[in-house]
């Protein structure tokens, strides 16, 4: 690696002050910092030991922690496909069919984020910021399949501008910008990101297709069951071929239908593990945010019945279908978007667990809350914020008045 | 008897260097110097001009603004040089040594026959003065304010400090006589912070006090954590705070009636031969430490005065900072490194267990001056209320610093903290930003503000 390092030192004159490439300085030093941990040591005063962790370290644990989900994900991609079509193509057929069908939407949405993220780089002559090293991987995983790649990129590029950017970059955010990109997608696309249809890679086109064949995921199944059918036995879902129920297992693993990667519990939990333990991320908006969809997902089931037969369905279901766990673990835990007071996150965890059962059970337009309700509750985290740190602001004033 | 306060988060960062128990005289040779810049918000006038004869506790320059206050000389002999930087601004008085020893002579009496008006005027004429500081702001205090207690911390728990037990083993009569004459300094109580634990500590036996116990990682033994745990400063208090071996310099003021500041001074870190103490003045030169006792390797190092969480980096031709009592050298680091986001990282050290030297958390590291990374603006949050035990949100209170609010400032509890108390907030921010500059900033605007 010495010659790439020389290189490097090399041609670095060009891009500082008064060089040939001055202008391209930013982002020079973006592809050389990544290649390089800088030499910059620590300033004249201050601390002079710093913490091996930087932001580049800090967001490659969170991409690592969302692999398991994506490789999941690419293999229920081909599974669900196979199932379709009917045909049992193992294991490996179903993964790489899979992969085929990811690959590029990861692809144009690194492609579509880095590069607008370039553009203010070059614009505003700071180095790059890795938020996007995250958001670029977030986005393909909360996507149905099949959603044409020139809408993850306009989608990915909006949510880079006007949910980042024009606030400042990483750090300055109101909005977690993936999810933003998927809420331009679902009220700017709605067909596409919704309905029975899309979440089985071929499902639309409807080539060989095993007749009678559905694609609709068990939340909208549970959304859409009537009194009578809960009444007699419960909550019953069925698989695409209508042949088996899917049971609480098979929701927790997985292999059913929905976007990319939220499908497997089982997989986002591991992601989650490695985010509690590595301490990336924060255990009190995760377990306050399972805490809250639990809390009134039970009060729901403790309603008399026939109310609403959404009311009955066991709050367990809740957690294990849908974005929900995916959301809590890897959305909600976005430390620049979420409340940044510890007693805050408790509070903005448990809030956002609410608001989904709320907008999933309440709401007749669509079986899914987890995104709305994350970024309802980054609107309002600085809110909660304000009210914990006037707390100790007062518990400061009334120091000053036992005095006095 | 005394109180026991366990102090939970915090960190203590393990690391090579930590000096022998070994204490080694040096006489005064060389040049000594007194830095202005060691003390914020002063405005230096020049006393003694280049060629002046000075002993021992002859002032050297005052504050411009409080006049009163008189920074004076460690050693007896000649100001060799007074060296400027930009603006004409003073970096430096230099003086030359005679090896006679001599000092001015100030009141030596007992604390009980003296008024508090009269311990002022001799702490005050002597060059003591600065030696306290005061909360707010972390400044030297206006001598027409009383405080409303004193509070002094026994212990460093830092790393790569010195032991403030094996300091004033010799001369805990001297520190004694201090405390009695502080304590005529204040209508309140003077409080010392002590380590808990330690069966034999020389501090146990101290009279006229009130003691409290701390237990627990870095930051316990800042005396802001102790202040914010006794009796928090509020809006309006002052309170002084001084370190343990710096009584014992005005405990010898009174005994004598001379200006003797002797330091002992810990050289420590990872590029020393053998760390351990010297005994010394206060405005030694690094390099009557440092020589002969650098590693001889071609690793770029750092020579650091004071410790590494706090101190100001510095070349062998400078000299120790007025309150430092610690020298530290550590490797400079300036190298890039290949991926060094991507690697393993099993020797690298992290608050997070992102890299894996979780596998091995006791171990004391070799660690280098490099930031490791670029600075970003405000990401992780909670990772600052971790190693910040007070009662205040470090990371809004920077905040409000950054956007100048005032008013913000002081409800947050601007009043109660120093930088020190936010120097491992600074090193395991994963933003890299320059922590306590910014509370240094935020002291500056506010002396400011409020005139």
């Amino acid at each position: 690696m010495k010659g790439l390092e020389k290189y490097f030192e090399k041609i670095k004159p060009n891009f500082e002050k008064d060089g040939k490439y001055e202008k391209w300085g930013s982002v020079f030093e973006s592809f050389e910092t990544f290649l390089f941990v800088s030499a910059k040591t620590a300033p004249k005063r201050g601390a002079h030991i710093r913490d091996a962790i930087d932001t580049k370290r800090l967001m490659s644990i969170v991409v690592m922690a969302l692999v398991p989900s994506l490789l999941f994900g690419m293999w229920n991609v081909g599974y669900q496909h196979f199932l379709s079509i009917g045909t049992d193509a193992g294991f490996w057929q179903d993964f790489v069919h899979g992969f085929i069908k990811v690959m590029p939407i990861v692809l144009v949405s690194y492609i579509a984020g880095l590069g607008t993220e370039f553009v203010f780089v070059y614009i505003k002559k700071k180095e790059i910021e890795e938020g996007f090293l995250v958001s670029g991987l977030l986005i393909p995983l909360i996507v149905p399949v099949d959603i044409p790649l020139w809408m993850v990129a306009v989608a990915t590029v909006l949510a880079v501008i006007f949910g980042k950017e024009v606030f400042g970059g990483t750090g300055m955010n109101v909005f977690n910008p993936a999810l933003l990109a998927r809420a331009f997608l679902f009220f700017g696309y709605a067909k596409k990101m919704s309905g029975d249809k899309v979440w089985i890679a071929g499902l639309e086109k409807g080539q060989h297709i095993i007749d009678g064949f559905s694609g609709a995921t068990p939340l909208g199944q549970f959304a859409s069951a009537t009194k009578e059918q809960v009444a007699n036995g419960g909550f019953k879902i069925f698989d695409g071929l209508h042949s088996n129920i899917i049971s609480f297992y098979d929701l927790f693993m997985g292999w059913i239908p929905g976007s990319i990667g939220e499908t497997s519990t089982l997989m986002i939990l591991i992601g989650a593990a490695i985010l509690l333990f590595t301490g990336v991320a924060s255990w009190k908006i995760m377990l306050s945010g399972f805490l809250g969809a639990s809390a009134l997902g039970l009060l729901l089931n403790l309603l008399p019945d026939g109310l609403n037969p959404y009311f009955e369905l066991p709050f367990y279901y809740h957690l294990v279908s849908g974005g929900l766990a995916f959301g809590l673990v890897f959305m909600a835990t976005d430390p620049v978007t979420s409340a940044q007071t510890e007693k805050g996150k408790w509070i903005y965890g448990f809030l956002i667990g609410v608001l989904i059962i709320i907008i999933r059970v309440f709401n007749p337009g669509y079986p899914e809350g987890t995104m709305l309700a994350i970024l309802l509750m980054n609107a309002f985290a600085p809110l909660i914020d304000y009210y914990i740190i006037r707390a100790n602001i007062k518990k400061r004033l009334k120091r000053i008045k036992v005095k006095a | 008897m005394s109180n026991i306060i366990k102090i939970k988060k915090g960190l203590d960062i393990k690391l090579v260097g930590t000096p022998d128990k070994k204490l080694k005289e040096i006489t005064p040779s060389g040049t000594f110097g007194i830095k202005p810049n060691d003390f914020p918000g002063i405005t230096p006038k020049v006393v003694s001009k280049v060629g002046t004869e000075v002993k021992a506790g002859t002032t050297l320059f005052y504050d411009k603004y409080n006049p009163k206050v008189v920074f004076t000389s460690p050693v007896s002999g000649k100001v060799s040089a007074i060296n400027r930087g930009d603006r004409r601004r003073i970096l430096e008085f230099v003086i030359d040594p005679d090896g006679k020893n001599e000092s001015e002579t100030f009141r030596d009496d007992k604390p009980e026959n003296l008024s508090r008006e009269e311990i002022k005027e001799n702490i005050l004429k002597s060059g003591c003065w600065p030696l306290i500081r005061q909360r707010p702001f972390n400044i030297i205090p206006n001598q027409e304010v009383s405080p409303r207690d004193i509070f002094i911390t026994a212990f460093n728990s830092a790393p790569l400090t010195s032991d403030i037990n094996f300091i004033v083993k010799d001369d805990f009569q001297t520190f004694q006589t201090g405390i009695d004459i502080l304590t005529k300094l204040t209508d309140g109580k003077v409080y010392l912070g002590i380590k808990a634990g330690e069966i034999s500590n020389p501090f146990a036996n101290t009279a006229n006090v009130e003691k409290y116990e701390f237990a627990g990682p870095h930051p316990a033994g800042n005396v802001g954590i102790q202040i914010n745990k006794i009796k928090p400063v509020n809006k309006g208090d002052v309170v002084w705070t001084l370190n343990a071996a710096d009584v014992i310099i005005i405990g010898r003021l009174f005994e004598t009636g001379t200006y003797n500041p002797m330091r002992i001074i810990a050289l420590t870190g990872s590029e020393i031969e053998h760390p351990q103490y010297y005994k010394t003045l206060l405005g030694t030169k690094i390099s009557a430490l440092t020589k002969n006792q650098i590693k001889n390797n071609t690793v770029h190092k750092r020579f650091i005065s004071g410790d590494v969480l706090t101190g100001e980096k510095v070349t062998e031709n400078d000299y120790i900072g007025f309150y430092d009592t610690t020298v530290t050298v550590i490797p400079e680091g300036d190298k890039p490194e290949f991926l060094g986001w991507a690697k393993p990282g099993f020797n690298k050290f992290s608050f997070t267990r992102t890299f894996f030297s979780w596998l091995n958390p006791n171990k004391e590291r070799v660690l280098d001056a490099n930031l490791h990374g670029g600075e970003r603006p405000f990401i992780v949050t909670g990772e600052l209320d971790k190693v910040f035990p007070m009662d205040i949100y470090p990371l809004q209170l920077l905040k409000a610093i950054i956007i100048k609010d005032l008013d913000l400032m002081e409800e947050l509890g601007i009043y109660e903290v120093a930088e020190e108390d936010f120097a491992l907030c600074e090193v395991v921010n994963t933003s890299k930003i320059e922590i306590q500059k910014i509370v240094r900033e935020g002291f500056d605007f506010a002396i400011k503000e409020l005139g």
